[in-house]
């Protein structure tokens, strides 16, 4: 916010304007010891109260100790009777008093348009307005003036004509059910500033804005390669596994193994003693526990040590934004080393595809910057192009494994391979791989005659038989 | 309109004429406009309510916390405290013929009219 000038801040009803200006005084209250003064013109100061108390913004501790003033001016245009002429020395006189009992840095007044309905000259009012903001930048206060949203104009009355150094909108919209609230800074004189909208969220802990364009490419790298958790697969890519705070992409169809490969990484993270978070959209933590188990993958001991946190929502329970703040959040919360969302593609119900790509950068700088290694695994429908992920978001991975069940000869086939992997030695081998109550194997290759032989063709080959259309009715079990 | 609300004997001009009034005037100093307002509204109690009024006289520029429990905001301001229900005049009383449809000593102009 521009020091000691006005801001505009406008928006349709219940777009989070109040929030957004109580939130601006009470952490510059509590975090730069600046105090406030909030003159309301639409809520009594009970009910201010008990909806900042809600929002973990209670404004009872900071009044109590004279960091914060509460002043309500209630304007009934019925109980008011114009007699003559008049002027606003009065709202002056209060907010002055109000100032210098806190000896405020800041001051919001929510919402001044509501003057325009008590008050019918509205040539008066416009100049006492006008006289107001003056008058506010020679007390040298950092205030927040609300408006609402006008059909014609940014606000209802054109307030927007008297505060002219930083305009910002807000905007509540719902897309395809989905609310999303976004903020846009329309001016800010003085200031190369983002042009941008950026959607923002309120929840417990109050307003967060996710800003859209992300950060740039500046996160420094961490040192350090982590195991995929399959021994095989570690050989794989370099020997020695991901890199430290890399995005993995595991794509596949149905059934192809992402889940176990993703569980998998994140136990191999808990049996390093570090914590790992799994965002599951597809199935309960209890479901991805208990399937996990048939594959000789136990995380119910770190489950209950908290080293493993699995958070499962579906997609649809709030918005991309929603998701994303929440996600930040626990991140932010839990400080994991590792990080496994499955599956990103789930996401697509809850958003367009740029946005889910947008989310997803987003995503990827904020653990980037905080050197956590993520895994992502997406579905894959189209079966004969696994390449073309969907959401097109493998120019962020760092790592990318595909899966594929290959159906050939009457019985399907899992296989493997590494698309790619930044930054080192990949092995370029489609490996068969099998998820056995043993645990996830990966085969070595076999070769035949010029070919790699997968399924029961090497399993022949490997009992050194003959390689051919013969039916061998279960594959053979590996080592 | 005087000779209907007589005709039909609207409760109200006769009740407010025997009522107490209690009245209080915000002003901020001693400007032009605080003083027409004082002024205007002497007048108005000397020629409407004779030796049933009592008038307190406010100046916010010396006790500015008492603006705010009669939610005052525009000055000069006349709240009329009693008879119930409390009346709030914004503006110096110049205009008369409102100011005494505000403390209710004239009928509102009702839309019939």
């Amino acid at each position: 916010m521009p020091r000691g000038r006005p801001t505009l801040v406008c928006g349709g009803p219940g777009c989070g304007k109040t929030i957004l200006s109580m939130e601006f005084l009470i952490n510059g209250a509590r975090q730069f010891d600046e105090p406030g003064v909030f003159l309301s013109f639409e809520e009594s100061i009970e009910d201010l109260t008990a909806n900042f108390a809600s929002l973990g913004l209670d404004p009872r501790p900071l009044s109590a100790r004279k960091k914060l003033a509460l002043d309500y001016i209630r304007v009934e245009p019925n109980e008011i009777q114009e007699t003559g002429g008049y002027d606003l020395d009065a709202l002056f006189i209060r907010l002055e008093h109000a100032i210098d009992s806190v000896h405020a840095k800041r001051v919001v007044l929510d919402t001044i348009e509501t003057l325009f309905s008590g008050l019918s000259d509205t040539r008066v009012l416009r100049a006492e307005l006008r006289r107001l903001f003056n008058w506010l930048k020679t007390k040298g206060v950092t205030a927040i003036v609300t408006g609402e949203r006008g059909e014609t104009g940014m606000t209802r009355h054109g307030l927007e004509e008297y505060i002219t150094d930083c305009v910002i909108m807000l905007d509540h919209r719902v897309v395809e059910q989905n609310a999303t609230r976004r903020l846009r800074v329309v001016k800010y004189r003085g200031s190369t500033h983002g042009a941008n909208e950026s959607p923002f969220f309120i929840d417990e802990s109050g307003i967060s804005v996710l800003p859209i364009a992300s950060l740039g490419l500046q996160h420094s790298i961490a040192p350090g390669r982590l195991s995929t958790g399959v021994p095989d697969l570690d050989a794989m890519v370099g020997g020695k596994g991901y890199f430290r705070g890399s995005s993995i992409l595991v794509s596949g169809t149905a059934g192809s193994g992402k889940t176990s490969l993703a569980g998998y990484f994140a136990e191999a993270a808990c049996r390093r003693r570090e914590s790992a978070l799994y965002f599951a959209f597809e199935e309960s933590a209890a479901q991805i526990a208990r399937n996990l188990r048939s594959i000789d993958l136990d995380l119910e001991p770190f489950l209950r040590k908290g080293l493993l946190q699995i958070h499962a929502a579906r997609p649809t329970t709030s918005g991309l934004e929603g998701h994303l703040s929440a996600m930040h959040r626990l991140i932010e919360e839990k400080k994991p080393r590792v990080v496994v969302v499955d599956p990103i593609s789930n996401l697509i119900s809850v958003g367009t595809s740029v946005e889910v790509r947008a989310m997803l950068a987003r995503l990827i700088d904020f653990m980037k910057v905080r050197q956590v290694t993520a895994l992502f695994t997406s579905l894959t429908i189209d079966e004969g192009h696994p390449e073309g992920t969907d959401i097109g978001i493998s120019s962020f991975m760092d790592t990318w494994l595909v899966l594929r069940n290959i159906d050939r000869n009457g019985e399907r086939i899992r296989t493997l391979d590494v698309l790619k992997s930044r930054g080192m030695p990949h092995s370029n081998q489609v490996r068969e791989f099998l998820l056995t109550s043993q645990g996830l194997k990966l085969l070595d290759v076999v070769r035949h005659q010029g070919r790699v032989l997968i399924g029961s063709e090497r399993a022949a080959q490997a009992t050194d038989g003959p390689v051919g259309p013969q039916r061998s009715g279960k594959r053979a079990p590996r080592p | 309109m005087k000779a209907k609300s007589r005709r039909t004997g609207k409760p109200r001009k006769t009740k407010a004429k025997l009522d107490f009034f209690d009245l209080r005037l915000y002003i901020a100093g001693q400007t032009a406009r605080s003083l027409a307002a004082l002024a205007n509204l002497q007048r108005i109690c000397d020629e409407h309510l004779e030796g049933r009024y009592r008038l307190e006289v406010i100046d916010l520029l010396e006790r500015p916390q008492l603006a705010r429990g009669d939610q005052i905001f525009a000055l000069p301001t006349l709240i009329r405290k009693l008879p119930e229900p409390m009346r709030k005049l914004v503006g110096d009383l110049s205009d008369t013929e409102r100011a005494l449809v505000g403390l209710d000593l004239r009928p509102r102009p009702s839309s019939r009219s």
